[in-house]
């Protein structure tokens, strides 16, 4: 057989130049980048959203004016950033790449399935970009009816057929991850050798798959109910509102959680490499992730406390809510584990970790708060809410996004990226991060409601400091757009393993070449083999 | 400038004593993970030639260690929330009760004695309140942060909430359910006044240009002109076929009762179920009546359909035969 049959060296990158050789490669590494670029293009979209969301609330009458405008932007930011940035972000571009090379296999288990994948996003960001440009939504991203099915005069068809096709790409990639993970292992990559970003990849995976094709039933449903006038949510015409609410919680709660577990995965792999230590507690982070997958199906009704239902169903619904939160405790202990006795380095992905278990232990005690019954009912539908989640979603999530991209940059690239550049642009998005959200915790306990255009006048001084943060923050964003881009033609070439990190993806060159690996690697130790010693860094 | 966030309610301080727990709760572990942090990055970077000694051995120990300890500390969490939500969101018996309808984009209030107000609320202090919310249109909610409280408002159901008002004042009423356009402007006050100013509240607009007729009183003229006598009987006395009309079930003495559906389940003849019997008769038949009643569903706006059940409400067991 030919296991050892030496394959092409060319780099993905040099493997054609032609416009047909990136819209039509099979390549993971190739789709990973057409999925940044397009990422990239929707999280700038959204942040503008968010810009001028804070913009209008610097003044207690709202600086746009209007309170039309106000609400199709916060609309337009939600649905944007939840289904073309936050869902996708980490799997799509960093999971695209990595699965294979992580796996030791030559691609994913259907590379065409991966390229459709993209094809149907980008389908789906146009027909949402229509829906923006003729006047966008006026719904919120949570799209509640009878609200969305019947009063709203927004696009509200043209919307959610962009997140409903957007849904088949999230299950296209779900889908090839999952068979991609069984089937494409290394030799010797047993389960419990798999590197935890293939874990949570795995878990959110089997969420992607399972949860969102109840977001498209029920977003088809409103969009007949709208456009045929059949009663399913809307009491006027025999439908039932809270139905709607169940059933979009049922997926948009779980998909919480495919949003933080790819996070939660990047910071696994991170940690340990900077902190020259294997993993803290291996198979308590992996069956962690598992376990929130799991519950995390489970605790949709804990954003319903007060919206009618009953007693009982408020009671299960918190406690639930209280043991998914066991899980992600868990791995903070781990990863702080990890760095005891460590040889920790500060270059600016570790930065970004540290950043990432800060952030995020401040979103998951903050939900304790929501999920305990009665604070719930003042804390919730206020900025409170808003603080909670963007902690999470942003403090969190964007935080390893940015950390992943930062590891792996000299991997997907071949150059290095200015590291002074990169712990700055660390240190500001955390600043700035703090000073925008912090001030709407209070806001919220305060009893400042959500989706307000207008608010009354004692709650403008944080409002200015909040939107004062958020510029600190948007200059943050922009820095790595600017450096990054700066290090594509003039970074320093970059080592297979400049970090000197284990996985199999730093035993191929940087950029890999499209076969990946020169020969079908074998794997015979554990993940995170790090011999303890400062010295190990190949520089 | 009215101070940020007064604890107005009987509810309030309860509720602030739980945040304030979860808020040392949440200190705690901040600066336990911020403090393991900034003394690992600090003790164990990579250049510092700390003796760092043995690696730790058997990680299951800790883990079961600190797995237990947050379940046992979430688990307290999650008591003390459910308690006081269980205790803080049953109504007492003697609630006084107001209807409330929200719609895009306001509050309507009407009392039982037929004042109706827009975006104001005015209560008595010291007295347990019980509101009956329902929607015009699209799902609102009635927020009020000075109590602590909030309910979302549904069309097509009533929904409930009470509080009692410690502290005479005026307060932030918000919707806090994004219902469209004018949301943000769906605010009003909450004036609680002393039981005598609140009498004298209820005296003035009774009399002058905003005189009207009680609930109760609207309510009877509305019976009679969508002729619900005709099978339930003057005065809601209950029909039967062998008096010359059909067989209805008597209405007087009804509201609060326990009820047999034909389903063979018992019910409590509260707001909600009145109304489904009005607009969804086919939902909850009551055993041993034939299913004649007609539904009223787009007939009676909300308001006219709370001033019947407030008439309903109003008949006395004793008219019963």
């Amino acid at each position: 057989m030919t296991v050892t049959e030496t394959r092409s060296q060319t780099s993905y990158l040099s493997d054609g130049y032609t416009l047909r050789s990136w819209l039509l490669t099979t390549d993971h590494k190739r789709i990973a980048l057409l999925y940044f670029a397009a990422i990239t293009f929707f999280f700038f979209v959204g942040g503008i959203g968010a810009t001028l969301v804070r913009y209008n609330l610097l003044s207690p009458k709202g600086l746009l004016g209007s309170a039309e405008t106000y609400n199709r932007l916060f609309s337009m930011h939600g649905v944007v950033m939840v289904w073309f940035f936050l869902v996708p972000a980490v799997p799509t571009t960093l999971g695209n790449f990595l699965v294979p090379l992580m796996l030791g296999a030559r691609d994913l288990a259907f590379p065409r399935l991966n390229l459709l994948s993209w094809y149907l996003f980008i389908l789906a960001g146009l027909v949402a970009l229509y829906a923006l440009i003729v006047g966008g939504v006026d719904t919120g991203w949570t799209f509640y009816t009878p609200l969305t099915s019947f009063y709203s005069k927004g696009h509200v068809v043209a919307t959610v057929v962009a997140v409903f096709i957007a849904g088949f790409s999230s299950i296209a990639t779900g889908l090839n991850f999952i068979v991609s993970i069984h089937k494409l292992r290394a030799p010797g990559m047993t389960w419990h050798r798999m590197p935890v970003f293939l874990w949570s990849l795995y878990a959110t995976s089997v969420i992607m798959v399972l949860a969102t094709p109840v977001l498209a039933m029920t977003l088809l449903l409103v969009a007949f109910e709208r456009l045929f006038r059949i009663g399913v949510f809307d009491p006027a015409i025999g439908g039932d509102p809270l139905l709607f609410q169940h059933l979009f919680w049922f997926y948009s709660h779980p998909a919480v959680y495919i949003m933080i577990l790819p996070g939660f995965g990047v910071i696994s792999e991170i940690v340990p490499a900077f902190s020259r230590k294997e993993l803290f507690g291996y198979k308590f982070v992996v069956w962690a992730s598992v376990a929130i997958a799991v519950i995390g199906f489970l605790v949709w009704g804990h954003h319903m406390f007060v919206a009618g239902t009953s007693l009982y169903s408020a009671l299960v619904f918190s406690i639930l809510s209280y043991m998914v939160a066991v899980p992600s405790a868990i791995k903070v202990f781990n990863w702080l584990g990890t760095m005891h006795k460590g040889f920790i380095r500060f270059d600016a992905p570790m930065l970004y970790a540290l950043g990432f278990i800060g952030l995020f232990t401040m979103g998951g005690l903050t939900g304790l708060f929501v999920a305990a019954l009665a604070a719930d009912v003042h804390l919730t539908q206020t900025y409170f809410v808003v603080a909670h989640f963007h902690y999470v979603m942003v403090g969190g999530m964007v935080s390893a996004y940015f950390a992943a991209l930062h590891f792996w940059w000299p991997k997907i690239t071949g150059r290095l990226y200015p590291e002074m550049w990169g712990r700055a642009a660390a240190i500001i998005i955390f600043v700035g991060f703090n000073v925008t959200f912090f001030p709407q915790f209070i806001l919220g306990y305060l009893g400042m409601p959500r989706r307000y255009n207008a608010y009354p006048p004692e709650f403008e001084a944080l409002n200015v400091l909040s939107s004062g943060g958020a510029s600190i923050l948007a200059i943050g964003y922009l820095l790595p757009l600017g450096y990054l881009a700066w290090s594509l033609f003039y970074g320093e070439r970059a080592s297979a393993n400049p970090w000197g990190a284990t996985g199999l993806e730093w035993t191929t060159p940087s950029p890999p070449p499209t076969e990946n690996f020169e020969t079908t690697p074998v794997v015979t130790l554990p993940p995170y083999s790090y011999p303890y010693t400062e010295t190990s860094r190949d520089e | 400038m009215r101070s940020l966030l007064p604890q107005a309610s009987a509810n309030a301080a309860e509720v602030d004593y739980l945040i304030l727990a979860l808020l040392l709760a949440s200190c705690l572990v901040l600066a336990l993970v911020f403090g393991l942090m900034l003394v690992y990055v600090s003790r164990y970077r990579a250049d510092a030639r700390v003796e760092r000694g043995k690696l730790a051995q058997k990680t299951w120990r800790l883990e079961i260690g600190w797995t237990a300890a947050t379940f046992v500390v979430f688990f307290g969490l999650f008591l003390w929330g459910a308690d006081l939500y269980v205790r803080l969101f049953q109504p007492p018996r003697d609630a006084l009760q107001i209807y409330v309808v929200g719609k895009q984009w306001m509050w309507k209030v009407e009392h039982q004695s037929g004042q109706r107000e827009i975006n104001a609320l005015h209560v008595p202090t010291g007295r347990a309140i019980q509101l009956v919310l329902t929607s015009e249109d699209v799902i609102h909610d009635f927020s009020v942060p000075a109590f602590r409280i909030k309910h979302d408002v549904l069309p097509d159901r009533y929904e409930t909430l009470w509080f009692q008002v410690e502290k005479a004042g005026v307060y932030h009423l918000f919707c806090t359910q994004f219902c469209g356009e004018g949301h943000a402007s769906m605010i009003g006050e909450i004036v609680a006044m002393s039981p005598p100013e609140y009498e004298d509240w209820l005296g003035q607009s009774a009399s002058g240009a905003g005189a009207h007729e009680s609930m109760a009183a609207a309510g009877e003229v509305l019976f009679t002109r969508y002729g619900c006598g005709g099978c339930h009987g003057e005065g809601g006395v209950g029909g039967k076929q062998s008096g010359g009309g059909v067989d209805a079930p008597p209405l007087a003495g009804l509201y609060g009762e326990k009820v047999t559906l034909d389903t063979g389940a018992v019910v409590t003849a509260d707001e909600s179920y009145i109304r489904d019997c009005i607009i969804s008769p086919e939902k909850q038949r009551v055993a041993g009546y034939p299913p004649i009643m007609p539904s009223f569903a787009g007939q009676l706006e909300e308001e006219n359909l709370l001033r019947v059940i407030a008439y309903i409400k109003s008949l006395k067991p004793t008219e019963r035969r």
